[in-house]
């Protein structure tokens, strides 16, 4: 009995370190990995890497794009949320099931759809070129392929507080004389910021991070329509590994901050997104 | 008001989501059938769907395996002091930060062949970079979050009364898991499962990183896809895309029974 007993502790204390030893060589050594090449060099030499024309500038075109698509998600979230909450009609469950397939659609199929879309040999792409508008190859590309990728966030965090919010709460603030403007701004939009905040906050995540999506239909003009992901992928590409790796140390850093700031705003509420 | 907005909501969906992908579809044929098959049986084609099937079955297995034996531990295990389980939480949600090209790169720095253990395996004849190991790697890091993430919120619904019951009638820990837990936890294993397969079957950034793309020996089909759209083969791209695309619908319907099944099954309690 003692000796069964014994070898069972063996067997799991032996099976627990390995699940030990699974977490920390898949998931944290490699994140270290990237800030000590990164680093590798010494302070001077990883300044030298992401102050350089274009790194820097990638950097900077990433956060702005990355803004940009974020304010238009938790916009047209929201509504998209609300119309999918409040009102029934015909359609609705293909609406919503439309919803979340960019999130099931390979990120390099995103990016040939708007390329095929909007290219030359597409009736929409030949008659957009006619009347003048360029929607390939430059910043509105980038904005559109983000917008694709982080489409459902906002909307599947919004729902669930919608839900939550009677809707008779609304039919008060109606039936005491306030407006429809006015009703959704004191009596839905309090209830629905949390979500709309972790929404956009996640999407924006995703948005930093985006390559598949992107790379096809950016052009990749470095300093005007390279974002960092891009970017790196040229040093990866060119065997550049410390510039990669120092750029990636920077993408992180912010990633993990916002990642950290969405634990700290969802914490207590459950599990969202 | 309601017409209204109802009008732009699908408008929205509309152009951004469907026509996109209508114009997959149109692109795959635009020369008819012939062409679209001849795209999808060329040998590169073939080769990078088989790689790529492969790439899912082994993550699935693995991921399956892993993901449900550390949910048993993180919630029911009280070896992993309350200190730590934070951290080890945080340490499971952290692929979901990382950008895919970052994971490639991870990859890379650790295995490639200037790394001591790259260095290692190629002495040994194994490449692990620019080979399909390295792609399974960076496959199982994005998509490691996904099972955890499924089964712990259910382990947690559940209490271990029903465990600990098991255990004072005298079964094993095994029986317990197969008899008591496996039961109540088995759509959520399943619905993560189908996550990771959809997932793994899209990942593209880290692969294309990885793999350095090799034609007709590292190449999947979502690169396969991009590299087909980078020399303006759109017929090739659009068709391969077409077929992910209706796996990737396939796999969103399945889910959706799946919620919608979970959902009847909260009611009826």
């Amino acid at each position: 009995m003692v000796v069964k007993i014994l070898a069972s502790q063996a067997y799991k204390s032996a099976s627990r370190s390995l699940l030990v030893a699974y977490l920390l060589l898949l998931v944290a050594w490699p994140i270290v990995t990237v800030y000590v090449k990164g680093f590798s060099l010494g302070w001077k030499p990883f300044w030298d890497e992401i102050s350089g024309p274009i790194a820097w500038k990638s950097i900077l075109l990433t956060v702005k794009l990355s803004v940009v698509t974020t304010i238009i998600q938790a916009v047209i979230g929201t509504l998209i949320a609300y119309v999918l909450v409040r009102y029934s009609f015909r359609g609705r469950m293909l609406l919503s099931s439309l919803v979340d397939l960019p999130f099931a659609l390979p990120t390099s199929v995103a990016g040939l759809m708007f390329l095929t879309l909007l290219g030359p040999s597409s009736p929409l792409g030949d008659w957009l070129n006619r009347i003048g508008v360029q929607l390939l190859y430059n910043q509105t590309a980038i904005v559109i392929g983000l917008t694709f990728v982080t489409f459902p966030f906002v909307v599947r965090t919004v729902q669930p507080l919608l839900e939550q919010l009677d809707a008779s709460e609304e039919q008060a603030s109606y039936t005491l004389g306030a407006g429809r403007g006015y009703t959704f701004r004191h009596v839905v939009l309090p209830a629905i910021v949390p979500g709309i905040l972790a929404g956009s906050m996640l999407a924006f995540s995703r948005a930093l991070a985006e390559f598949g999506a992107i790379s096809l239909i950016s052009g990749n003009l470095p300093g005007k329509t390279m974002v960092v992901s891009v970017f790196i992928y040229g040093e990866t590409q060119n065997f550049r590994p410390e510039g990669a790796a120092a750029l990636s140390a920077v993408l992180l850093t912010l990633s993990l901050i916002v990642l950290w700031a969405i634990n700290t705003l969802t914490r207590g509420k459950g599990r969202l997104g | 008001m309601k017409r209204l907005l109802i009008v732009i909501a699908f408008l929205i969906v509309f152009l951004l989501i469907a026509l996109p992908f209508i114009g997959i579809a149109v692109g795959a044929f635009e020369q008819g059938a012939g062409p679209f098959w001849k795209a999808l049986v060329r040998p590169e084609a073939l080769h990078a769907m088989y790689l790529s099937l492969l790439i899912v079955v082994i993550v699935t297995a693995l991921n399956a395996i892993v993901g449900v034996y550390l949910s048993l531990e993180l919630v029911r295990g009280t070896w992993i002091a309350r200190r730590i389980k934070p951290v080890v939480n945080a340490l499971i949600d952290l692929p979901f930060a990382v950008s895919p090209v970052i994971a490639g790169l991870m990859i890379i720095l650790l295995f490639g062949p200037d790394s001591l253990v790259g260095a290692f395996f190629e002495g040994h004849g194994a490449k692990i970079v620019y080979a399909v190991p390295g792609m399974v790697i960076a496959t199982l890091f994005i998509t490691f979050p996904l099972m955890v993430r499924e089964v712990v919120p259910l382990l947690q619904e559940i209490g271990e009364q029903s465990e600990e019951a098991s255990k004072t009638l005298g079964a094993g820990a095994w029986r317990t898991f197969f008899q008591i837990t496996w039961p109540s936890i088995r759509w959520g294993v399943v619905y993560g499962l189908v996550l990771t397969i959809a997932r793994s079957l899209g990942e593209f950034g880290s692969i294309l990183v990885v793999s350095g793309n090799i034609l007709g020996k590292t190449q999947t089909a979502t690169t396969l896809v991009y590299e087909d759209a980078e020399n303006f083969d759109l017929v090739a791209a659009n068709s391969v895309a077409f077929v992910l695309g209706v796996i990737s619908i396939a796999i969103l319907l399945c889910l959706e029974w799946m919620k919608k099944r979970k959902e009847a099954h909260m009611h009826a309690h």
